[in-house]
């Protein structure tokens, strides 16, 4: 999707550096999911930790966008496309903020296994599942930079398979729990962190779920898989 | 139909001019309800305004051809406007589809003579009748508690907003079907904008309105429906919400969102 130059200079100008905050915010957010997956499956109680600290750098972006948000609908009144980016912008902030949160979550789970010393049976199935994750998050910015509704398509398919991963670990480790009740602690550590990732995951179909709205305006949220194939196609 | 009026491919071209100002254009006026006319300087919106109560037939040798279909008095079909004749015809149409321009344009004489000498022109003669319109109208018009002392004052003392809104009075003392709004806030502060907007949607319940604006933001916060011309097209007709949110026109979203064509 390609739209001319606005006739004001600068306000190409704040679309930019807005959305170049949102993508700066994304890699933090990444960066984030990722120390807190290896944190907690390599029990590193210092890298946890340096993830609950920086949680402040998303929060901090959070608001620096919206006031650069507001700034532009302030000053600028953005119509069509204009207004749609604004609005996907805003909401995507909120939803990388949230994630943000997630990893701050995962990264506490990570302090209390490595507290307990007890590490839940088949520990590693929940690499597989945070490798995909990531995928999404990176797959959804990269959708949104390029504002490729295709990639952002692609992405919400993705989805169905972290559910997948997420049902699958769910009862590998109430399997476990049954079987060994002095693990239940561990594996119920372990299940909060495979569900702040599933989170990660339907978080990343909602910023794919924006550029959709903001190339087509057409609003997909709410609506099943289904009708989505069917309205891409 | 539920259409006031309805501009039938209407094709406009002022007397000597090569070109036609306004080409194949066709837009519906609903009942009661704001429609607004956006588009660049020399787009023809204003042209086509103006056509709508041929008030550029007061010189004579313009160029028309199409139709500007009019709902007739007693609600039971269509006359076409361009095949009014006769002066007296002309000035019932332009009591039927008032006008109000850019600039406030108060008679010199007192406010309430400002008011009264279109009715009694029109035929009104009982004195109780006429105090009754003014009020009535400088009311619709919320202007009657700022004006009420003083009827008697010279109008062109009243401030620009006062003014155009006595203008709007003016109008509506005549009880037109249809008015017609050139530009009317844009010689105003914001102040007296909004009160002119806020009338604007309190006038839709009784009258049909049509509206040309630059200021987009006014047309996308009064108009049900929004028609963006362009080089004396119609390029994009819908409804206010779609035209500023979602255009299906390129260069309706490169106008409105200020991008270069």
């Amino acid at each position: 999707m390609s739209m001319g130059q606005h006739i004001s200079h600068r306000f190409d100008e704040d679309i930019e550096a807005v959305t170049s905050k949102v993508l700066m915010m994304g890699g933090v957010v990444h960066q984030q999911v990722e120390r807190a997956v290896s944190a907690l499956l390599t029990c590193d109680r210092v890298l946890a930790e340096k993830v609950i600290a920086d949680d402040v750098k998303v929060n901090t972006l959070d608001v620096k966008i919206d006031e650069m948000c507001n700034r532009i609908i302030v000053t600028r009144q953005p119509t069509a496309t204009d207004l749609r980016l604004v609005m996907a912008i805003i909401k995507a902030t909120n939803d990388l903020e949230r994630m943000g949160d997630e990893a701050k979550r995962i990264a506490r789970q990570a302090i209390d296994i490595s507290k307990r010393g007890v590490l839940p049976e088949l520990f590693e199935s929940i690499d597989q599942m945070a490798v995909r994750v990531k995928e999404m998050l990176n797959k959804s910015l990269d959708a949104f930079a390029r504002k490729d509704i295709d990639a952002a398509f692609t992405v919400i398919g993705l989805d169905k398979k972290v559910d997948k991963d997420y049902e699958n670990l769910t009862r590998q480790q109430i399997t476990h729990m049954m079987e060994d009740p002095r693990k239940i602690h561990a594996s119920m550590d372990l299940l909060w962190s495979a569900r702040a990732l599933e989170r990660i995951g339907d978080r990343s179909c909602n910023i794919c779920e924006y550029v959709i709205y903001l190339v087509q305006g057409k609003d997909v949220r709410h609506i099943d898989y289904k009708e989505l194939e069917e309205h891409m196609e | 139909m539920n259409n006031m009026m309805e501009v039938q491919n209407l094709s406009f071209t002022y007397k000597g001019a090569a070109e036609p100002s306004l080409k194949d254009i066709s837009l519906p006026i609903q009942k009661n309800k704001v429609t607004a006319l956006i588009g660049p300087s020399g787009c023809g919106k204003s042209t086509l305004l103006r056509g709508m109560n041929r008030i550029h037939d007061l010189y004579p040798g313009h160029q028309y051809d199409g139709a500007i279909q009019l709902l007739n008095k007693d609600g039971v079909g269509y006359t076409d406007i361009l095949s009014l004749k006769k002066e007296a015809e002309m000035i019932r149409l332009r009591q039927r589809v008032g006008m109000i321009f850019q600039k406030p344009t108060p008679f010199p004489m007192t406010i309430h003579e400002n008011i009264a000498y279109g009715l009694k022109l029109s035929g009104v003669k009982k004195r109780a009748d006429i105090e009754e319109i003014v009020e009535k109208s400088l009311r619709d018009a919320a202007l009657w508690t700022e004006v009420k002392e003083r009827l008697g004052h010279d109008a062109r003392g009243l401030s620009g907003g006062q003014q155009q809104r006595l203008c709007i009075a003016r109008a509506i003392a005549l009880k037109p079907e249809v008015i017609l709004f050139d530009e009317p806030t844009s010689a105003l502060d914001p102040i007296s904008t909004l009160a002119i907007e806020e009338m604007i949607s309190v006038l839709r319940e009784d009258y049909s309105i049509c509206i040309v604006t630059h200021n987009m933001q006014q047309a996308a916060r009064i108009s049900d429906y929004t028609g963006f011309m362009y080089l004396g097209e119609m390029i994009e007709f819908d409804q206010t919400d779609t035209i500023f949110m979602q255009p299906s026109v390129k260069q309706t979203e490169d106008y409105i969102s200020g991008r270069f064509g």
